[in-house]
């Protein structure tokens, strides 16, 4: 048998190999004159100047001055309470909003979820420092500002993968609850709490994690805690007490880390 | 006729021990009490502060993009220029890294070296480096490039790493089979596995980047984060709430666009 | 008694699940609702405690019209009904015994189901039904942690604590291997019997209705083609219902799972041995 086979075996046709180097020939184009608007305004002396600035500093740092840790007792403590009182701020803002945005359990589909969509993305989009520098603005400074900051950070990241899962909860269970006669309030409290409540703890405890890294930095912008520290530390140019900082809030996360790593083991 | 309890209790699902149970709820209570009693509101600064909240609320709702334009533009410009560069950048990085950091690919000592390199990345602070970055390479968004890109390694490849660790091997088997060399491998049994993930990643880091290069501004890495701040500090609360609106705005259009784009290329 | 009259279901698609669906039930008749796939049965049976809400037609359960009934009066009818799911369908993450309790939701305030602190005759009655499908030493285990059988006889459990009227069934044994399937059947008939309940299953294993149930509603397209006693289910009949190769198709499918049933009993005894 002759059959007449193509005599050259191409990995894909001509037009999407066209497309493919389009999309390359744009993406080093735009990359070339991106990099050049970003480094208008570089000063090369400075650039070529690093790694000489970097060892110096580096040799600044070393050793860390650990007769500075006992100093830093009370703001670690503050940046701890920051983390776990903004988590829980932040979560019991978030399960109305997660229940608003969850297709199977809101009110009002034309109204309510898109506002809560809203609030979501809005609070996702602003990092807890720029919530932060706001509200030491307003409130002044202090541990409270942090709280609030790391609150309305959260409700986002909870709300988002608290809705996600109210939604993937299986329907028959949901269905034979409301076989029995059960009421809205009491579908929710058997059928879809119980479903959610793994997901909710995971969630909990992954975005506390995430808030006590965050709250180690936002006494930067005046909300107390190890970040305070920080600040002045490196406003005095006092290099071994900022590495003393900085290793202190690298073993917090670390310790924070494997905590919730093994609640969230623990859960499932 | 058998009879049968009339009560029923839900058994503890966690702590099974009664003592635990009841010290562990004293001591969750005692630290509330303490950390509440620790917060040190100053109410009277709370309270003159309260018009300046009615102030910023009024800002985000009626924005001035106007007055400060240019400045706004500017930091727009630099934040989106070092967003798209340091993901490029990064991912470029990021791929080697990942490899090297996946063990069913790499030798011991460079799955080693790639799994430090992916630890310290992650566990500093995106404005903690900007600060280094800062003081070692001045001022502006060259440090902010830096910063973003060195993130990214840790986010991308650590992802990837794992990704490639769960591929399936049966495929790699056969292709290890037809004796192919270790980059064929690569290519023709890892790549086309990892690849849809590998762009839903960038795509979402690229998201990401751009939120925080809102923030490294801050401590003085360029972007739109300096504008905002130098908003705040005048008290200009209505371009500061136009700043706040673009930056939602632009990450809605991001991640629209990611999971379109996403849903494109499948 | 449940007397569905002129039943039309048709979804917002356009599919028209049921068309003028006429039967009554009388009390302590159990009766099998056989069909292909697509034929209706789940949509029959979710109609008549309307979690489908019916287009038209009638459903009245000893008397009562259960269709368009308000929201509150809908859930006091509800509770007249139990249901039993083809995936057991129990809440996984609650205990047995919630699970059981729930049964009472329609009967309970708010706050005694928020609480768990149901009155002493119904955690009694929940007790007692444990112990008669055989779990009464699971109470306390969480609804996850049971085999398929035990997790539909928690179900079946959760329906009879509602003190039903009527038995809803959509395809108890689905999920569940032949022997296990087998005694599931025998204990729903047994208490049908023990209560003089009435109750339609769906089925879609046709030897199996024919061995169990008193009497047999074929559906086709979402009409009645056939209603009688299993002696009545002829071939001709059967071929009417499923169309002529499905009906060989799942004969077929009957003959390898019992011997997949037999291979199976034989591979225990051999363990055993």
């Amino acid at each position: 048998m002759t059959g007449d086979f193509p005599k050259e075996w191409q990995y894909r046709t001509p037009k999407t190999k066209l497309l493919i180097w389009a999309f390359w020939l744009c993406m080093v184009a735009g990359f070339v004159y991106c990099w050049q608007v970003m480094t208008e305004g570089t000063i090369w002396y400075f650039v070529q100047d690093a790694p000489r600035q970097a060892a110096d500093i580096g040799g600044r740092m070393w050793p860390p001055k650990l007769s500075y840790v006992p100093e830093l007792m009370i703001p670690l403590w503050d940046t701890l309470n920051m983390a776990t009182l903004g988590t829980m701020l932040g979560v019991i803002l978030a399960v109305p909003v997660a229940f608003m945005a969850a297709r199977n359990t809101t009110p009002s589909a034309t109204f309510l979820r898109p506002l809560a969509l809203f609030i979501i993305v809005a609070s996702r989009s602003i990092n807890s420092l720029i919530w932060a520098l706001l509200l030491v603005a307003i409130l002044g400074p202090g541990i409270l500002a942090g709280i609030i900051a790391i609150g309305l950070r959260s409700i986002g990241f909870v709300g988002k993968l608290l809705y996600e899962a109210i939604e993937e909860t299986d329907v028959t269970q949901i269905e034979a609850i409301r076989a029995t006669g059960a009421s809205p309030a009491q579908v929710l409290n058997y059928a879809i709490v119980p479903q959610i409540m793994p997901a909710f703890w995971g969630i909990t405890v992954f975005r506390w994690d995430i808030n006590i890294r965050e709250s180690a930095i936002l006494g930067l912008v005046g909300a107390g805690g190890l970040g305070l520290k920080l600040q002045a530390s490196l406003n005095v140019l006092s290099w071994p007490q900022v590495t003393t900082i900085l290793l202190l809030i690298l073993i917090t996360v670390v310790i924070s880390e494997w905590v919730s790593a093994r609640v969230r083991a623990a859960l499932i | 006729m058998t009879s049968y309890p009339t009560t029923w209790k839900r058994p503890p699902q966690i702590f099974k021990h009664r003592g635990w149970r009841i010290g562990l709820q004293i001591a969750v209570l005692a630290w509330f009490v303490l950390a509440i009693g620790s917060i040190d509101a100053n109410w009277e600064r709370i309270i003159a502060g309260g018009e300046r909240g009615l102030r910023f609320v009024q800002g985000f709702l009626q924005p001035d993009f106007t007055s400060r334009w240019s400045d706004i533009r500017g930091g727009l410009i630099e934040s989106l220029t070092m967003t798209f560069t340091s993901t490029i950048v990064g991912i470029a990085i990021s791929i080697p890294i990942g490899i090297g950091a996946a063990r069913n690919l790499a030798p011991r000592p460079v799955y080693y070296v790639c799994r430090s390199i992916i630890a310290v990345s992650r566990a500093l602070q995106e404005v903690i480096v900007a600060i280094f970055f800062v003081a070692m390479f001045g001022f502006g968004p060259f440090a902010g490039f830096l910063t973003l890109t060195f993130a990214t390694i840790g986010f991308i490849a650590k992802l990837l790493a794992e990704d490639i660790e769960g591929i399936d091997e049966s495929q790699a088997e056969a292709v290890r089979a037809t004796g192919a060399s270790w980059l064929q491998l690569i290519n023709y049994a890892v790549q086309p596995q990892v690849m849809p993930r590998l762009i839903g990643l960038s795509l979402y880091r690229f998201d990401i980047n751009f939120r925080e290069s809102a923030v490294i501004g801050i401590v003085g890495a360029g972007g739109i984060g300096a504008t905002l701040n130098t908003a705040i500090d005048r008290y200009e609360y209505d371009s500061a709430g136009a700043i706040l609106l673009i930056i939602i705005g632009i990450v809605l259009i991001a991640e629209y666009g990611s999971s379109y784009l996403r849903k494109f290329l499948q | 008694m449940l007397s569905v009259e002129h039943l039309t279901k048709t979804y917002k698609t356009g599919d028209k699940a049921l068309s003028d669906v006429s039967f009554t039930v009388e009390k302590g008749q159990v009766v099998g609702l056989i069909g292909p796939s697509g034929a209706g049965k789940s949509s029959l049976i979710r109609c008549v405690n309307r979690l489908v809400e019916p287009t038209s037609g009638a459903i009245k359960l000893n008397g009562t019209n259960l269709v368009g009934l308000g929201a509150g009066d809908l859930r006091r009818a509800r509770r007249r009904i139990g249901m039993i799911f083809q995936e057991y369908a129990l809440v996984e993450r609650l205990t047995v015994m919630e699970n059981v309790l729930s049964g009472r939701l329609g009967y309970v305030s708010f706050w005694q189901s928020f609480s768990r602190r149901y009155p002493a005759t119904d955690v009694e009655r929940a007790y007692r039904l444990l112990d008669r499908v055989g779990l009464i030493d699971h109470a306390d285990k969480r609804a996850d942690a049971l085999s398929g059988g035990q997790r539909q006889r928690v179900g079946i459990a959760r329906a009879l604590s509602q003190e039903p009227e009527l038995l809803l069934v959509d395809e108890p044994t689905a999920s569940l291997d032949p022997k296990t399937s087998r005694q599931i059947m025998r204990l729903l008939i047994e208490i049908c019997q023990e209560r003089d309940l009435p109750a339609i299953v769906n089925i879609h294993d046709v030897p199996l209705a024919q061995q169990f149930m008193q009497r047999i509603i074929g559906l086709r397209a979402g009409a009645v083609v056939f209603d009688g006693t299993p002696d009545q289910l002829t071939e001709d009949v059967l071929t009417t219902i499923y169309g002529a190769e499905d009906w060989t198709a799942m004969r077929t499918g009957a003959a390898e799972d019992e011997q997949a049933e037999r291979d199976a009993a034989r591979e225990m005894a051999r363990l055993g041995a």
